[in-house]
């Protein structure tokens, strides 16, 4: 038995593809947040396969490497009855030197109906949704945006507090260099939380205040009294200069310890979308204490994207209109 | 927030100075008086202790010579790690004790480099144990002060290092000195950066110019001062990191630091006694005691510097003590190593300023206690009720030669070798404690 596309999606997230979460409405984010709240209850209880995605191909490609997003993409698309493909981009012939509009123009010959990608080059995912014909899901481009990491966070916030709005975030890290925050500030301001930055002034992007947050250079104050706290993986690879002296000085300075976790509020959340160098930006006894749901995060990914995948295929021309 | 190894204060009976001049540039304080010292402490100054001593105080009668805070060098190279044949912390103490200088602060251009947590301990604990006067060490702001990759900023200012420092280069990558600024203002971190583009300054080993022309030496042009210094005032712009150029040597680059005053940018600015009292006919016949970096400039420039502490636009001067022996100085000039002791001579040398009617004496010594006092974030630098009692006694008129043989320095390289001089220190005090006392005759 197939089941009907979600009719709520039509109207409430007209969206053939999920390339930024800029511009997304409170509205359009809690839809989804209802369908994965759904969706991880349904896991919880039986995790029987739904067939939403019966009869379609989901591909992922990703440009770079990953496991957990990877993993949760695949997952999610089979729990949902997809066809799964995982293009290896390493053995593919992007390092033969082929463009990747002449990839994109390639893969859609192949008709498929979700593409989900990532790539190291902030708006590549966008430039690709404009040659193919099916839905795109972006699951990281660069240092702009990882949508589906956004809402994940958000759902694991909702779920852990009872709702978003009014609590304080502190986002913490190498948010020069982090898709994560970008993606975070916008979702977390649509749902009218109040973000904190903190970072050290090298690894702030320009102007950050004009980004609708507050910018803290210490995190001792920064951490002040806040809801969550937010961490973020020191991002090495793509530090082309001297950012940070050196690991132990920003876990000195940077780094989640206990000392530093007593000035948020007591029943703070502790987050890390992954993967974590512990002792770098969190001390080990911090990401393994009762406060931490790094992995609820995880749990919860499979279920916005679930969510997510469901939404787009509400969009997806059905059976009987190829026919 | 940063812990410095302080070295104790003496704790005993009073001394009071009394029959001084006492002299504070902080307070705009120049009238006759006395001065009462207790645990390493100014206890009490002013006219009333002029002749009246308190009962049990040791009295040192200053006979009218003037008593001001002990003098702050900002810029002082030692060998202490790696170079110990040239200097220690010790012997460099003492040379500043007998300059009136009771506050120096070492380079980390050493061997290692000061560039780590433990050599910042290393210098803070030597010192304490060995040196007569305070000692503050900056540390590299980049690793082994190559200009790539910076230093743990953060946790070296904890441990004490007062500033940061390139040593005698400059940082070239741009990219590196925008992260270094940027990332020390979070600390409210001092970068004193030395402003020298090498690619312009080359093999140069003077001034360009005619002199330079004549005497067939590779020149060094103003302007790989300048536009060094410019570039940084940019980044200091973007950055809001504070900044201080740490020699400058002509009007254009006086200009550039007076322009980024004016727009209130943290950016100040020092000159060495060096660039206030030589210009480069000094050289003469190629004497490489003359050889120093930036090289000595035109006269033009010198008067230029010299104005600039008359009016306050320069904010520090620095003895700029590089000692270099023979085996580095006695070459052909341009393979001679750079530099000159002057911590011996920085004093007297400055007074030559006031003597020549240039430069009053509250001018100068405002450039050599409470200006670096300020910008280093020290509490001595000025005569206070209890600030440390840390004193220089000196006789502005007495005239002497300068012999290199009798320095307490460990090298001997002085530009002021048979110099006349006029004025001479006659007592030096660190906390309380005289550290130096002129003896009327000098050892030989």
């Amino acid at each position: 038995m197939t089941s009907k596309p979600n009719s709520n999606a039509l109207k409430v997230f007209p969206r053939r593809h999920l390339l930024t979460c800029e511009g997304l409405s409170a509205n359009e984010i809690n839809f989804v947040l209802d369908l994965a709240d759904k969706a991880a209850d349904h896991i919880r209880q039986n995790g029987k396969k739904r067939d939403v995605l019966a009869g379609r191909t989901l591909i992922n490609l990703f440009f770079e490497s990953s496991t957990r997003t990877q993993a949760s993409f695949e997952m999610a698309g089979k729990r949902l009855g997809a066809d799964v493909m995982n293009m290896n981009v390493a053995t593919s012939s992007v390092t033969k030197g082929e463009t990747l509009i002449d990839t994109a123009v390639t893969l859609n010959a192949m008709r498929p109906d979700i593409i989900v990608v990532r790539h190291h080059a902030a708006g590549a995912v966008e430039l690709l949704s404009q040659k193919v014909d099916c839905s795109v899901i972006n699951a990281g481009d660069g240092a702009h945006q990882h949508p589906t990491q956004a809402l994940l966070d958000a759902l694991t916030i909702r779920r852990a507090k009872g709702r978003v709005a009014g609590l304080t975030v502190a986002i913490c890290g190498d948010i020069l260099h982090s898709r994560v925050a970008r993606s975070n500030i916008n979702v977390l301001n649509a749902l009218g939380a109040r973000v904190r930055l903190i970072a050290p002034s090298t690894l702030l992007p320009s102007s950050p205040e004009r980004l609708g947050v507050d910018v803290f250079t210490d995190m001792w104050k920064g951490i002040d009294g806040v809801d969550v706290v937010m961490m973020l993986r020191l991002q090495r690879e793509r530090m082309d200069a001297s950012y940070v002296p050196s690991s132990r000085e920003f876990f000195h300075f940077f780094g989640l310890d206990h000392e530093k976790l007593a000035r948020a509020k007591p029943d703070a959340l502790v987050m890390h979308p992954g993967p974590m160098n512990r002792g770098v930006e969190i001390a080990s006894t911090v990401a393994d204490h009762s406060r931490s749901v790094i992995r609820e995060q995880v749990e919860m990914g499979v279920a916005v994207r679930m969510a997510v995948l469901e939404a787009l295929s509400a969009h997806l021309p059905s059976f009987k209109d190829v026919a | 927030m940063s812990k410095i190894i302080e070295k104790p204060k003496s704790v005993g009976p009073a001394t009071v100075f009394i029959n001084a001049r006492l002299i504070d540039p902080a307070s705009n304080r120049d009238e006759p008086g006395g001065l009462l010292v207790k645990d390493g402490i100014i206890a009490d100054l002013g006219s009333h202790l002029r002749r009246n001593a308190p009962e049990g105080a040791t009295v040192v009668d200053c006979n009218g010579h003037v008593l001001a805070p002990g003098l702050i060098d900002a810029q002082v190279f030692t060998g202490e790690p790696g170079y110990e044949h040239r200097e220690t912390l010790k012997t460099a103490s003492h040379a500043a004790a007998a300059g009136g200088v009771t506050t120096i602060v070492v380079m980390p251009e050493t061997n290692p480099v000061i560039d780590q947590v433990s050599l910042v301990d290393f210098i803070q604990r030597r010192a304490r144990d060995n040196a007569l006067v305070h000692v503050h060490t900056m540390a590299a702001m980049t690793k082994g002060l190559k200009g790539e990759e910076m230093t743990e900023i953060g946790l070296l200012k904890r441990a004490g290092a007062i500033a940061f420092s390139n040593g005698k280069s400059s940082i070239v990558n741009t990219r590196v000195m925008r992260n270094v600024l940027s990332y020390a203002k979070d600390f409210n971190a001092l970068v004193v950066h030395h402003t020298e583009d090498p690619y312009l300054s080359g093999s140069g080993a003077m001034n360009s110019g005619e002199v330079a022309s004549r005497l067939g030496l590779p020149g060094t042009s103003k302007i790989a001062e300048t536009i060094t210094l410019e570039r940084d005032v940019r980044i200091v712009e973007m950055t809001g990191g504070r900044y201080h150029a740490a020699t400058i040597s002509c009007q254009e680059s006086l200009d550039v630091v007076k322009a980024a005053k004016a727009k209130k940018l943290p950016v100040t600015c020092g000159v060495s006694i060096n660039h206030l009292t030589l210009n480069e006919h000094d050289i003469g016949p190629y004497r490489t005691f003359f050889k120093v970096r930036p090289p000595l400039r035109r006269e033009e420039d010198r008067m230029a510097m010299v104005h600039g502490i008359a009016n306050g636009d320069i904010d520090v001067i620095v003895s700029s003590h590089d000692p270099q022996d023979a085996d580095t100085k006695r070459r052909p000039f341009a393979e001679a190593a750079d530099g000159a002791v002057g911590l011996e001579t920085l004093l007297p040398a400055a007074l030559r300023l006031v003597h020549s009617g240039d430069v009053t004496l509250a001018a100068m010594l405002k450039a050599l206690t409470i200006n670096p006092a300020r910008l280093l974030g020290l509490h001595s630098g000025r005569l206070a009720k209890s600030a440390i009692a840390d004193l220089v006694l000196f006789d502005p008129g007495e005239p002497w030669v300068v012999n290199k043989d009798l320095l307490r320095s460990r090298s001997k390289n002085t530009p002021f070798d048979e110099a006349k001089m006029q004025g001479r220190v006659l007592r030096t005090v660190v906390a309380g404690e005289t550290v130096y006392e002129y003896a009327g005759v000098e050892r030989t």
